[in-house]
């Protein structure tokens, strides 16, 4: 193994523990900027008295219209001639007041109810339930615009409405935290020391909805603002109070007087909203993601590939040559960091002749099922082959992408473990079927439907035509089995790959599949590669098998050999285990 | 299937009922306000309740909405007590403009949005993160200030399109699309931006279901196993989110339409609300709720369509 290999290999770092979530968002370049300039804004507001250059509504009537950076007037002035900069800062207290608001209220109501309701559930949730539907239904704005009618110009009563508008979300957020947190073990424990209901939800649950809530406020706090400029600027906000969204509405309907009076106000409330939605995403990393990356960088990722495509030209190893699949040294690994892979297969080698059905036991993590997917190059997109090679007769489907997939569906089909799961819900078991044997022969849609019914028949479905134009969910699980078993072998394959194909599946119809799939090999003279954790299934129908251990074959042999002699410890284990398993069914 | 749509017509029109009970006592609960509102503040004490008597706000809240209600059933929402303009006749001329903009909005989101979901899920890589940084911009920007921000390029900087006004398709088909394109682009942008975000969350759902595997192992084109079976099995969660999304759509054209003065819903609910005309208001309050419902119940309609479960049901 080189130096490199053994690199990959080695443990991430973990973050630095006890690291304050303070730290963590004052060192997050995005969430320092945020921070610094929601501060700038509230300064901004708190002391206009002190810095605003004029007094609320002060008209200069020799500014009138004056453009930016003008004497005096360093945003302009409006077509009062009041100063922009300073009708800005003295309305910025309208905006922190109404998202406070805002807050305070939608706080209260809708984490006290999601609380309640968390943890008392019955009728008390039931109605709260009806309730935040019945106000997520609403348009608020026409809402808001209707309250006009009834109180005036009140933008602080609006903003009230609003909050109440908004609290469902807090409902909900906190709602389902409380049940998670319900059913975890902590709050059984508090109960059975005898805490009171309101210590219990004081002291855990308020504990474990603070970071949503937390998270939820900067972009409800965000909503607000552009909901109250909102407001203000279809000229539903008081007229003698300068505010965000009045001064834009006075700009905009001053626009061709004085074209960057708009300006002004369209990036301040702009940039606060982005500003408390870009810090709402910086808190969520912060305080809800776990610290752990695991993405891997881009080069990274194309230099091990590059390097395992480049030792498979210069070194071909030696592969067996009767051999109809030929596995040599295959390596699969995740991402585990930016530069760190974990491999889960560790250079394995595998021969699979025509018609032999070969084992490849082992328990759940020791990568059988990555062999098999490998083989068939459905690994997930994440996964990365580190290198080797998978010669189907001869030639390497890992080096070239194109022999691959010609290679799928018309020289080597799958068999997924989970039948129900691997139909698509969406479309009749016939449409899928014929989509399937299309892509890999050139037949008409007429001949794919004869030779899946003839085929369907074989596989041991009755009345085959009717169950065609089935959808998945309207069919038993063997049946199921039965019609991705038919999709494997429709495209004439001489590999397949089955995956735990009688896991998912009920005892009785476990020994019919097994029984099935042992007759298409023989009918067909079809190799197959069995991935299994199950013995039994193995001694049933395999001619050879292979033992994996954590990314490892640590035995070969054939099955009687195998079960009469094991060699290795791991496999003595396995055979016992197995054997206990079944006196215990017996 | 007929069973649960039922249902949803159903709970549709009780939401309906009770909002528009909630909005009547709301708003016509302080009859001499309304009064007062009409004839300003000059006006006696004696003229003011001559007209509360005359309006018929003297009477219980539960009669006067039971006569709206009626009312309402046969397509009569009352009269406004400035112009004395029926309702539904002002609506007829401002619904058109509003849902123009909304359902061309809707149109463009849905084809934008299932493109670029569909594409930043595909193929990830810098596509995927520059619409996530996108989507949370154009999500984050009130429409209002897109709107501004159109207006003041697109009209005033460069005069390529007219900064105000509505013209009907009827008078002149270019003129139309002239007018109408700017509001649409404003109100597009956020729409897409979340629209499309939630798109390929669905689409990266559906990308890690077993059967797309199973489906390339047997040897199917990528382009057949994404445009034909993981778009199919991402397009129900995909219009449920479309389809809520109208509400919020229908909020941000309600601000267009003040930017641009587009003479629609928005503009007249919120003249007749500074003005005080609260039949008007209550009006436009309905029809937008029955806008929103009947979008969502399409919404169900289609996802029970592309949804074999539900079909069968």
């Amino acid at each position: 193994m080189s130096a490199e290999a053994s690199m990959i290999e080695t443990e991430a770092e973990v973050p630095a523990a006890g690291r304050s979530v303070l730290r963590r968002l004052l060192t997050n370049p995005q969430g320092i900027t945020c921070i610094a300039f929601l501060l700038l804004v509230i300064l901004f507001g708190v002391l206009s008295p002190l810095l605003a250059p004029y007094q609320p509504n002060q008209a200069d009537l020799n500014a009138v219209n004056a453009q930016p950076f003008s004497e005096g007037h360093l945003f302009g002035a409006d077509r009062a001639g009041r100063d922009i900069l300073s009708q800005l800062m003295w309305g910025t207290n309208g905006t922190l007041q109404g998202s406070l608001l805002v807050l305070a209220i939608a706080v209260l109501l809708g984490v006290t109810t999601g609380l309640l309701s968390g943890f008392y559930r019955g009728k008390f949730e039931a109605v709260a339930g009806f309730i935040t539907d019945l106000i997520m239904s609403l348009p608020s704005i026409v809402l808001l615009i209707a309250l006009f009618a009834l109180t005036g110009p009140n933008v602080m009563v609006a903003m009230a409405v609003f909050g109440v508008l908004v609290a469902p979300t807090y409902y909900r957020l906190v709602r389902s935290v409380v049940l998670s947190v319900r059913t975890e073990l902590y709050i059984d424990a508090a109960k059975v020391v005898g805490l009171s209901d309101q210590r219990i939800i004081g002291r855990h649950v308020l504990w474990a909805v603070r970071a949503p809530v937390v998270i939820q406020s900067s972009f409800v706090a965000a909503a607000g603002i552009a909901i109250q400029a909102g407001v203000e600027f279809l000229g539903l906000g008081d007229p003698e109070q300068p505010s965000w969204g009045g001064i834009l509405q006075n700009a905009n309907s001053n626009i061709y007087n004085n074209r960057f009076g708009v300006l002004w106000p369209a990036l301040l409330i702009s940039l606060t909203i982005l500003a408390l939605v870009l810090l709402g995403n910086v808190l969520r990393d912060v305080l809800q993601s776990s610290a752990h990356n695991k993405t891997l960088k881009r080069s990274r990722r194309r230099a091990l590939l590059n390097e395992a495509q480049s030792a498979r030209t210069t070194s071909s190893p030696a592969r067996s040559e009767e051999a109809f699949l030929s596995i040599r040294g295959l390596k699969v690994g995740y991402p585990d960091g930016p530069d760190h892979v974990r491999t889960v297969v560790h250079g394995v080698d595998l021969d699979v002749r025509r018609g032999e059905i070969h084992g490849l036991v082992g328990e759940s993590g020791s990568g059988k099922s990555q062999m098999a997917f490998s083989t068939l190059g459905i690994l997930p997109k994440e996964a990365l082959i580190l290198g080797g090679s998978i010669y189907l007769e001869g030639e390497d489907l890992l080096a070239d992408d194109k022999a691959l997939k010609n290679a799928r569906g018309r020289r080597i089909g799958y068999i997924p473990q989970e039948p129900m799961s691997n139909l698509d819900p969406s479309f009749t078991i016939g449409a899928q079927l014929v989509y399937g044997l299309r892509a890999v022969k050139k037949i008409s849609d007429k001949q794919a439907k004869a030779q899946l019914i003839a085929l369907l028949t074989r596989v041991g479905i009755r009345n085959p035509e009717n169950v065609m134009r089935l959808y998945p969910h309207e069919i038993s699980g063997g049946m199921a089995q039965r019609v991705l078993i038919c999709g494997a072998v429709a495209g004439d394959p001489d590999l397949i790959v089955a995956d735990e194909p009688t896991t998912a599946l009920d005892v009785t119809v476990q020994a019919e599949v097994l029984e099935l799939l042992r007759e298409l090999s023989t009918e067909r003279g079809l190799a197959m590669i069995l991935v299994t954790h199950n013995l039994g299934v193995v001694a049933d129908l395999c001619d050879t098998v292979s033992v994996m251990k954590n990314g490892r074959i640590v035995e070969r042999n054939d099955v009687e050999s195998l079960f009469s002699d094991p060699k290795q410890d791991y496999t003595k284990v396995l055979l016992e285990s197995s054997r206990s398993v079944e006196l215990m069914e017996a | 299937m007929m069973l649960s749509l039922l249902k949803s017509l159903l709970r549709s029109a009780a939401i309906l009922l009770l909002v528009s009970f909630a909005t009547f006592c709301l708003m016509f609960g302080n009859g001499t306000g309304i009064a007062r509102a009409i004839l300003g503040y000059q006006a006696t004490e004696t003229d003011v309740q001559r007209k509360v008597v005359d309006l018929g706000l003297d009477r219980p809240l539960l009669v006067q909405f039971g006569d709206w209600l009626v009312n309402a059933v046969t397509g009569n929402l009352g009269e406004s007590f400035f112009t004395g303009q029926t309702v539904t006749s002002a609506l007829s001329t401002r619904v058109p403009v509003t849902l123009t903009l909304v359902i061309l909005t809707l149109i463009f989101t849905l084809i934008l949005s299932v493109l670029l979901g569909v594409a930043a899920a595909v193929y990830g890589g810098w596509l995927d993160k520059v619409l996530q940084f996108v989507s949370v911009l154009g999500a984050a920007v009130p429409p209002f200030i897109i709107a501004i921000a159109l207006v003041f390029m697109f009209a005033i900087s460069i005069r390529a399109f007219p900064a105000t006004g509505y013209v009907s398709p009827d008078r002149s088909f270019s003129g139309w699309i002239l007018s109408v394109t700017l509001p649409v682009v404003a109100l597009l942008i956020g729409s897409v931006a979340s629209a499309a975000s939630q798109f390929r969350g669905a689409v990266l759902d559906a990308l890690s279901k077993d059967f797309v595997r199973t489906l390339r192992a047997r040897g199917l084109k990528e382009s057949h196993v994404i445009f034909r079976h993981v778009l199919r099995n991402a397009g129900g969660p995909g219009l449920t989110v479309l389809s809520l999304q109208t509400l919020g759509l229908l909020g941000g054209a309600i601000f267009v339409e003040q930017v641009m003065a587009l003479p629609g819903m928005g503009q007249m609910a919120n003249q007749s609300a500074q003005q005080g005309d609260v039949p008007m208001v209550m009006g436009t309050v309905v029809v937008t709720i029955i806008i929103v419902l009947v979008v969502n119940f399409l919404g169900d309609l289609a996802n029970s369509v592309l949804n074999p479960k539900a079909r069968t049901r």
